[in-house]
């Protein structure tokens, strides 16, 4: 009973207590999660990734403003049911990216991870101004005046900002890509534009929303929605099944 | 303050405080701390709880061995049982892939008007080419088929077809689609925009709506339709035929149903006549395989109006 007997001291001096409790924490959160950082079966490198042009950052940041994530995950878990809706199951690399990561935790709706190409363009334009109109039993709603919100320079100038935060936090922007980046963000809703996928390989390039001379939020966001996914080939990525 | 600390002395309340003498004589050790008169008892832990205390420590030791758990410098450990989320996706897809390939590959030698006459092929048919229609025809067609109403986007579950009805035409239409350009085989067929492209004036273009609305019956100006009639039979008969029954051959929908694809008010069927419509479907022959059509075509056919 010897030992025990002291932890008495412990219990009953408050400062001692709490010194050695949080030590204790310590100790399990190093032994937890410290090794993720450098384990090989938790590091896995992908091909194909890069970090997100000016207007799917925009696209990205409506994403969040909006909510999306309340009801939409972008995380599809290893199992048949869901590889078999959604497609291929998410790999750790493919959220590299993502501050914060999207995966969400709550599906009112479909999840979203691999939402990149499933849809047309048209059909994006239509559901978000009238989701009832192509999914009857939707309780999404109406996001129609996107189409109204245009989007200015200071918008593009204010991702540009946004990208150099990114840089901080390890993104691998150029400083070709920080110099174009307001350029790029208009450039990528005009086909014949300056193409964006010379920096930014995979990025689609056309006038999302099907109006013309106008930069609007319905563009960012369906721009974002177009490539969410696409970046990895499965085609030629195998995962390694251990990991 | 004295008076009043003075009386909860003397009148403690007598529910919360029995009196020390009315304690049974062998109660349990105190710990021995005492704070304004109250005492802590020593009581030994519940034996059941001790127990089940134990028991998970025990578990996680045998857990440890049989689950990927400790990290080492390059890798963690893999667990004796070799449990890995993947693997199991993988395995779990290929077991499910592999009772059903008798079927698909069932499916593929079966003459498509020949499935039905199956009941085992045909309940799987349906089932598993529901489930395709739900991932990739929902979008347009609804979940249930019933399409979207004058959008452009056919009903399925009625028997009114554009391009016709039969297991074959169904299968057509999935495999190549309708107006893409990605397969040579895609079902074609151009309305051309009588009022952009000046074929016919606004004048004629409301007797002519005016005819169309008297082919199913519908509330319509008798006067200008009997002028119409002349228009339509010169113009649109071609195609629509001259009674407003339509032809699959050129996909051109009947007009003498209540059935519309577009809507059957006036202004929806002038723009119709006006601007012309232009439904596309994209082809699924490079993204489903040849089973996974034809169980579609099965699932659709069964819908309710297939001939």
């Amino acid at each position: 009973m010897g030992l025990l007997d002291h932890h008495k001291k412990i219990e009953t001096h408050a400062t001692l207590l709490l010194v050695l409790s949080f030590l204790v924490v310590t100790i399990g959160g190093i032994v937890q999660i410290v090794p993720l950082f450098y384990l090989d079966n938790t590091i896995e490198k992908v091909e194909g990734m890069r970090p997100y042009s000016p207007l799917e950052i925009k696209g990205r940041e409506i994403y969040l403003r909006e909510g999306c994530y309340n009801c939409h995950s972008q995380m599809i878990r290893p199992m048949r049911d869901e590889v078999e809706r959604y497609g291929h199951y998410s790999l750790a690399a493919e959220s590299m990216y993502d501050h914060p990561f999207q995966w969400g935790s709550k599906r009112t709706g479909p999840d979203l991870a691999r939402l990149g190409g499933r849809y047309s363009d048209d059909w994006h334009v239509q559901h978000m101004i009238d989701p009832q109109s192509v999914v009857p039993e939707s309780i999404m709603p109406s996001y129609g005046f996107m189409m109204n919100r245009e989007l200015t320079r200071q918008d593009a100038e204010h991702v540009r900002d946004i990208m150099r935060v990114y840089q901080i936090l390890g993104h691998p922007y150029t400083d070709e890509m920080m110099e174009k980046a307001v350029d790029d963000f208009f450039a990528q809703v005009d086909e014949f534009g300056d193409p964006v996928a010379e920096r930014y390989p995979g990025a689609q390039q056309r006038n999302f929303d099907g109006q013309d001379g106008r930069v609007t939020e319905m563009d960012a966001i369906i721009a974002y929605m177009q490539m969410l996914g696409t970046l990895v080939d499965f085609d030629t990525f195998v995962p390694d099944a251990s990991r | 303050m004295a008076d009043n600390s003075e009386n909860i002395e003397k009148r403690p309340d007598p529910r919360r405080h029995p009196k020390p003498n009315t304690l049974a004589s062998n109660e349990p050790p105190t710990t021995g701390h005492e704070w304004d008169g109250i005492r802590e008892y020593d009581n030994p832990m519940p034996r059941w709880w001790v127990w089940i205390f134990i028991i998970t420590i025990v578990w996680s030791v045998g857990y440890w061995v049989a689950y990927p758990a400790w990290p080492g410098i390059q890798s963690s450990t893999a667990g004796l049982l070799g449990y890995s989320s993947r693997a199991n996706v993988a395995t779990e897809i290929a077991e499910f892939e592999a009772s059903n390939d008798q079927f698909f590959a069932q499916l593929v030698t079966t003459e498509l008007d020949e499935i039905r006459d199956n009941d085992e092929l045909q309940r799987f048919a349906v089932n598993a080419g529901g489930a395709v229609f739900r991932a990739q025809c929902s979008q347009c067609h609804g979940t249930g088929g019933a399409g979207v109403q004058a959008s452009g986007f056919p009903n399925l579950l009625n028997d009114e077809w554009l391009w016709g009805g039969t297991m074959e035409d169904i299968h057509q239409t999935i495999r190549y689609g309708i107006r893409n350009e990605d397969h040579f085989d895609a079902r074609w067929s151009e309305m051309p925009a009588f009022g952009r492209d000046g074929l016919l004036d606004d004048a004629e273009i409301d007797q002519v709506v005016n005819f169309v609305l008297s082919l199913s019956g519908a509330d319509h100006d008798a006067r200008l339709a009997a002028l119409g009639q002349e228009h339509y039979e010169i113009n649109c008969a071609s195609c629509h035929m001259d009674d407003g029954s339509g032809d699959y051959f050129t996909g051109a929908p009947a007009l003498n149903t209540q059935v519309w694809l577009y809507g059957g008010t006036p202004e929806a069927i002038r723009e119709s006549i006006y601007n012309s419509r232009f439904g596309v479907m994209p082809g699924f022959a490079d993204r489903l395989r040849d089973a996974e059509i034809r169980a579609v075509a099965a699932y659709v056919h069964q819908l309710g109006g297939g001939q």
